[in-house]
């Protein structure tokens, strides 16, 4: 019979949390649901909400699924959101189509929907909190380019074929260098789910298949990580870039070991989304995107108070 | 079988605070009722908490939400509750599950099939696989956890081959999102517009209970859980049973495959890997033990909707998500651990 036991001891537990939650009713309540949770960037985009929170006098939560597989879990924490009567909601698609009939619950509550990261494939959105992928790829390029002399051998190294800014980062890589730096060839493509391990033995590979490779491109934290690792066991001597920071990367670059690496600014996305929550709940026209912006970092500017401000360990 | 609990002479601390309850129950019922009706009274007591801790809990909408994401955990662990009875596990339930669905889409979307094709190809899909999976551990006596575990990688790789790793939306086929998110009780009881997904669990659990209870294939998926060897010596084909057993509970994670693509709207290639795990914590809170022998679906539904419960109403409580994932390993520990002492008991 120790069942009885057990809830006790559950209940316990979630009596202290329950009481706590219930505790600020007046201010306006925002949830946030991330295509992530675990990883630093969705941190930082977290710890900026926070901050920006505190500032706008409003609550917030921020939820995400374990992998951006998880479809379904997303929808159900947009589901458990909606049902706690929010002021507002800040949300990143993993599928837009899967979220759309709640997305037409909250907007015919009325709950404005800011949307972040790769945003939200609809109209319901009053803006979009995020970074141009694009263009901050295309940066990566050419900074690879100006850095081997624009011409010879590079691999590329993404975390995934179908998320936004896999597919995002990767055309923008492969765009720019055809566009406009035609004596650069990408001799490989691929994709370790920006897992360390895996990136770094995609780099070896690579590295062993063209002797004469030049660059490498780490298109997320993940990536760019593992690719250092694969080119510190392999030896060899090329232009590493990667994109977001994270303290492997970091400490990658101010030992020289890793070129430089494109940033977003998480803490920047996360502050968008609350303040743009904010303004909407005061009835303030939004434009239609907000870029939040990139930054290009490498040793000379990693320890600039404006780059800084952005990195994340 | 389940082995007849005794009941127990002394009275517990439970049964003293309820002594009419207590006596009720062991006059009445079987401890193993007992067991589930505990188990109930669990779901219900958490259910209660929520409800008074929370005022968005307890709302219809918030209701069928959280019956809509216990569908695709509880069938499978309905599937899983078939496997583990015969003292085997099947890891592959989560990616099968991603499988079925993106062949249901390559029927219906690429090939342009009408939807009761794409219906029977998800279902015979898991059918498919699940056999397979049976005859590498009947026939070639890999160990279960050694089968499905490489089942569970190959059709993971499959979904992604498939699809070529973009999900396959059903917009071609305009009745499919009905299968899970129409409502037939909703066209009869307007106020309770339950999602089709649930139903689907539910009338499968029916049909599950009675295979397992009252046909031949339920009676030797537990012969082969409680004694391999004797059922074997007294000259059952156990080969093909089990390989019934594993074709059976591959079918069933072909209709979550339904479920989960209705409900999706698309079937999504990267999808699945984890879902095991969660199958495989509703049918032991359910009181089915690893062990093999003994089980009950009707537990499984209770433990999927424990964690439904649970999940749910520590996102409504807006409890950090960290602890979210604390609280739900400790619940999973506790039930078992309960359960095991109940049984040392009995």
């Amino acid at each position: 019979m120790l069942k009885k036991w057990h809830i006790g001891v559950a209940l316990g537990a979630l009596l202290a949390v329950g009481f706590s939650a219930g505790a600020s009713a007046d201010e306006a309540y925002i949830p946030l649901i991330s295509k992530g949770f675990q990883h630093q960037f969705w941190q930082a985009v977290k710890l900026g909400a926070e901050q920006a929170a505190k500032k706008d006098d409003v609550r917030i939560t921020f939820e995400g699924p374990e992998t951006e597989a998880q479809v379904d879990k997303q929808i159900d924490m947009l589901s458990a959101a909606l049902a706690k009567h929010p002021n507002a909601i800040g949300f990143a698609a993993l599928d837009s189509q899967a979220a759309t009939p709640l997305l037409k619950k909250a907007q015919s509550e009325k709950i404005p929907v800011i949307a972040f990261d790769s945003g939200v494939d609809s109209d319901i959105p009053l803006t979009t909190c995020h970074t141009d992928s694009v263009a901050s790829a295309a940066l990566a390029a050419d900074k690879m380019a100006d850095m081997i002399g624009d011409a010879g051998e590079v691999a590329v190294i993404v975390h995934d074929q179908t998320s936004r800014t896999g597919i995002d980062r990767r055309d923008g890589f492969l765009n720019e260098m055809k566009a406009k730096h035609p004596n650069i060839k990408i001799v490989s493509v691929q994709y370790g789910a920006g897992d360390h391990l895996k990136s770094a033995e995609i780099a070896k590979a690579d590295l062993q298949a063209h002797p004469d490779l030049k660059g490498i491109f780490g298109a997320n934290e993940g990536s760019a990580e593992g690719a250092a690792i694969g080119v510190k066991e392999s030896g060899r001597k090329v232009v590493l870039i990667g994109y977001d920071s994270g303290k492997e990367q970091m400490d990658a670059i101010r030992s020289g070991l890793m070129a430089g690496a494109i940033t977003q600014n998480p803490i920047g996305i996360g502050a968008c989304v609350v303040d743009s929550a904010v303004k909407a709940l005061k009835g303030e026209k939004l434009p239609t995107n907000i870029d939040t912006g990139f930054y290009w970092y490498d040793k000379t500017n990693i320890d600039d108070p404006k780059i800084a401000a952005v990195l994340y360990n | 079988m389940e082995p007849n609990t005794a009941i127990p002479t002394e009275r517990s601390a439970a049964q003293a605070r309820a002594p009419m309850i207590g006596f009720g129950l062991n006059h009445f019922i079987g401890a193993q009722a007992q067991q589930k009706l505990l188990a109930f009274l669990s779901l219900i007591v958490m259910f209660i908490f929520f409800c008074f801790a929370s005022p968005a809990f307890g709302q219809m909408d918030n209701v069928i939400a959280i019956m809509q994401a216990t569908a695709v955990d509880g069938v499978l662990g309905i599937s899983a509750t078939f496997v583990i009875i015969t003292a085997g596990i099947d890891l592959s339930v989560g990616t099968l599950m991603t499988f079925t669905a993106v062949m249901c889409g390559v029927f219906l979307t690429d090939w342009g099939f009408p939807m009761w094709v794409g219906i029977l190809a998800a279902i015979g899909t898991g059918a498919l696989c699940g056999s397979v999976s049976g005859f590498l551990i009947a026939k070639l006596k890999i160990p279960p956890f050694i089968a499905t575990l490489g089942m569970m990688w190959a059709v993971k790789g499959l979904s992604l081959i498939v699809s070529g790793v973009k999900p396959i939306y059903f917009n071609d086929t305009p009745n499919f999102y009905r299968i899970s998110q129409d409502s037939l009780i909703g066209y009869v009881v307007p106020s309770m517009p339950i999602p089709n997904g649930v139903l689907i669990m539910f009338v499968l659990a029916i049909f599950a209970t009675i295979i397992l209870n009252r046909t031949a294939l339920g009676r030797y998926t537990f012969a082969l859980g409680s004694n391999e060897e004797a059922a074997r010596l007294s000259g059952v084909n156990v080969d093909a049973w089990k390989i019934a057993v594993y074709a059976l509970a591959g079918a069933i994670t072909g209709v979550a495959g339904l479920i989960i693509a209705s409900r999706l709207n698309s079937a999504q290639p990267a999808l699945g890997q984890g879902y095991e795990l969660e199958a495989i914590a509703a049918v032991v809170i359910g009181g089915t033990s690893l062990a093999g022998g003994a089980g009950t679906i009707l537990g499984t539904i209770i433990g999927a909707f424990i964690m439904g419960v649970l999940t749910n109403g520590l996102r409504i409580l807006s409890v950090a998500q960290e602890w979210q994932t604390v609280v739900t390993g400790v619940i999973i520990i506790l039930a078992v651990y309960a359960d095991i002492l109940r049984r040392k008991r009995a």
